[in-house]
């Protein structure tokens, strides 16, 4: 069995995004923390719909895209329309620098020799 | 479908950091073995797609192809407390998925290079590639029982700094996978407090 998306046509991809093949930014990471400010609407595009079903409860990008079976690069563009209405908020990773500050360090191995 | 999105435990409504740590290395090294092994949800997987202007170009007219290459890549999750969330992210180590490796490397907090003894020269494009962007790393060899290589070869073979911790492991043992992710989160503050360190 393939997993679904995997040998979808690009015209569909395309048709989902509205035929963009760029989100406009980079803001979403694949570990960006996104959700949902409102309840999918009526009408709505079903993947957008599916978004924000799935959102309810902090999810990244990178399980959105797992979950939804499209490109991480398609996702983008459908979490950029929902983030442009107010529909979702994104958590974006904190450590943006080379590398994370010392307490974030600390925390990270507290919670790995906590597992 | 619906079955695979229950099974995926729904992180805490306090989450609001995602961290990355990447695992490379050859194929069937162990990869998702080791993802699987420390993560919490059964490992994912998922693509990313990149367009560039083909290399090739016609003899006759001279066009420009572009190419969409795609590839797929494993990740796991470990929630770490109430606000961080580490993603573990297995990706291939072959040179023709350097793309994934720059997006991926984005913002990481280092990479594990997953090692199998009897292939060495299968890790060297990802070490290359790792210094090459500053990302920190460790390099731990996966126990396939094979010949037994002391801690200096392997280390001369890889050419790899004396500051470059470098680790036996069972990627199948959850406690194993943990001690390799302790090692690179501990050479991260190393790196901290004498950052002249990072290549």
């Amino acid at each position: 069995m393939s997993r679904p998306g995997r040998d979808d046509s690009p015209d569909r991809l395309y048709t989902l995004t509205g035929g963009r093949s760029r989100s406009g930014s980079d803001a979403f990471d694949l570990v960006t923390l996104v959700v949902t400010e409102s309840e999918p609407a009526p009408g709505m595009q079903s993947e957008h719909a599916a978004i924000l079903r799935m959102c309810r409860f902090p999810t990244a990008v990178v399980e959105i895209a797992a979950e939804l079976g499209l490109p991480v690069t398609v996702v983008r563009i459908l979490l950029a329309d929902l983030h442009d209405t107010g529909r979702i908020s994104a958590r974006h990773p904190r450590s943006a620098h080379r590398l994370p500050d010392p307490d974030i360090l600390e925390q990270v191995l507290v919670g790995l020799r906590n597992l | 479908m619906a079955s695979e999105i229950s099974e995926r435990p729904a992180l805490a409504g306090t989450a609001d950091n995602g961290l990355k740590i990447v695992v490379v290395g050859g194929f069937g090294v162990g990869k998702t073995t080791m993802v699987r092994s420390v993560s919490e949800i059964r490992p994912l997987n998922t693509e990313e797609t990149m367009t560039k202007a083909g290399e090739a170009v016609d003899d006759l007219d001279g066009v420009r192809t572009k190419t969409a290459t795609t590839v797929a890549f494993d990740f796991g999750r470990i929630t770490l407390d109430a606000h961080n969330v580490l993603y573990l992210f297995g990706a291939p180590g072959q040179e023709r998925f350097w793309f994934l490796w720059d997006r991926l490397f984005a913002g990481t907090l280092g990479a594990v290079v997953l090692v199998d003894t009897r292939r060495l020269a299968d890790s060297w494009y990802a070490i290359d590639r790792l210094e090459h962007h500053g990302t920190p790393f460790v390099v731990a060899c996966n126990d396939f029982g094979g010949p037994a290589h002391t801690e200096d070869q392997v280390r001369e073979a890889l050419d790899l700094p004396a500051e470059v911790p470098l680790l036996r492991c069972d990627a199948r043992a959850r406690a194993s996978s943990k001690t390799v992710l302790i090692a690179l989160v501990e050479h991260l503050a190393r790196l901290q407090k004498a950052p002249e360190l990072i290549p």
